[in-house]
């Protein structure tokens, strides 16, 4: 039970990476509790709770933070977006 | 006919909105260019950085939510990526419809979600070093006052 996770633009600066794989617990767990996990890593990672109005996808649609997190799924992290 | 492309090179837009017009038995063609601002605060380049799976199904979702509240023929959009210089083009939004006030109505309406959900990142180049672009609350307002939501 693994998913891909991408980041971009100013975060993917910030974390130093633009993408990983993750093993899900067996416990399923939100979108929300993702980001929280990601974010007490050490480092850089609190980022993913500090920068202002970040958004997340869940298989390249926007997704709110009480989503489940499914086998196989793509996730992002990004800042709001400044297209156009 | 809806047509989304992202790409690197310039487009022609005299051309992409002659194929429009002749496409179908059109009123009206709207179109909205935006541009790389020039001489805007020693900017002296930026780079649009994107999450290409999720561009284009982005952008043709809100091409949809708008053919759902007008009645629209084509819609055509070019979103550029990579290094761009000032003064050079960046999108291109282009309606075409019986009537001018659901072209007018529908190249704005796109334009504006598109600003707030298409996952584009501009970073500006100065020659203090470089930048991200912050997010504009008044796209945000000007993208709500359509009032129904695009996820």
């Amino acid at each position: 039970m693994s998913i891909r996770i991408l980041y971009f633009a100013a975060l993917r600066e910030a974390l130093g990476q633009s993408e990983e794989s993750f093993d899900l617990p067996a416990e399923a767990i939100s979108l929300g509790q993702l980001r929280q996990t990601l974010a007490a890593r050490d480092g850089n990672w609190q980022t993913l709770s500090t920068m202002k109005n970040l958004k997340a996808a869940i298989n390249q649609t926007m997704a709110g933070a009480d989503v489940l997190l499914q086998d196989g799924d793509e996730v992002a992290f990004f800042p709001p977006v400044t297209g156009g | 006919m809806v047509e989304v492309t992202v790409q690197e090179a310039d487009f022609d837009t005299g051309a992409e909105l002659a194929r429009l017009a002749k496409a179908a038995d059109c009123g009206a063609v709207a179109s909205f260019i935006g541009h790389v601002r020039q001489g805007g605060e020693g900017v002296q380049a930026m780079t649009l950085e994107h999450y290409p799976a999720m561009t284009e199904k982005s952008i043709v979702d809100i091409i949809a939510q708008a053919r759902q509240r007008w009645p629209l023929m084509a819609v055509r959009v070019i979103h550029r990526v990579g290094r761009l210089l000032p003064g050079e083009q960046i999108v291109l939004v282009a309606v075409t419809a019986s009537h001018r006030g659901e072209a007018f109505a529908a190249c704005e309406y796109i334009m504006d979600w598109l600003k707030t959900r298409a996952p584009f990142w501009k970073k500006e180049e100065t020659a203090e070093g470089s930048r991200w672009v912050d997010a504009r609350e008044s796209d945000d307002v000007a993208a709500a006052r359509w009032g129904s939501e695009v996820s």
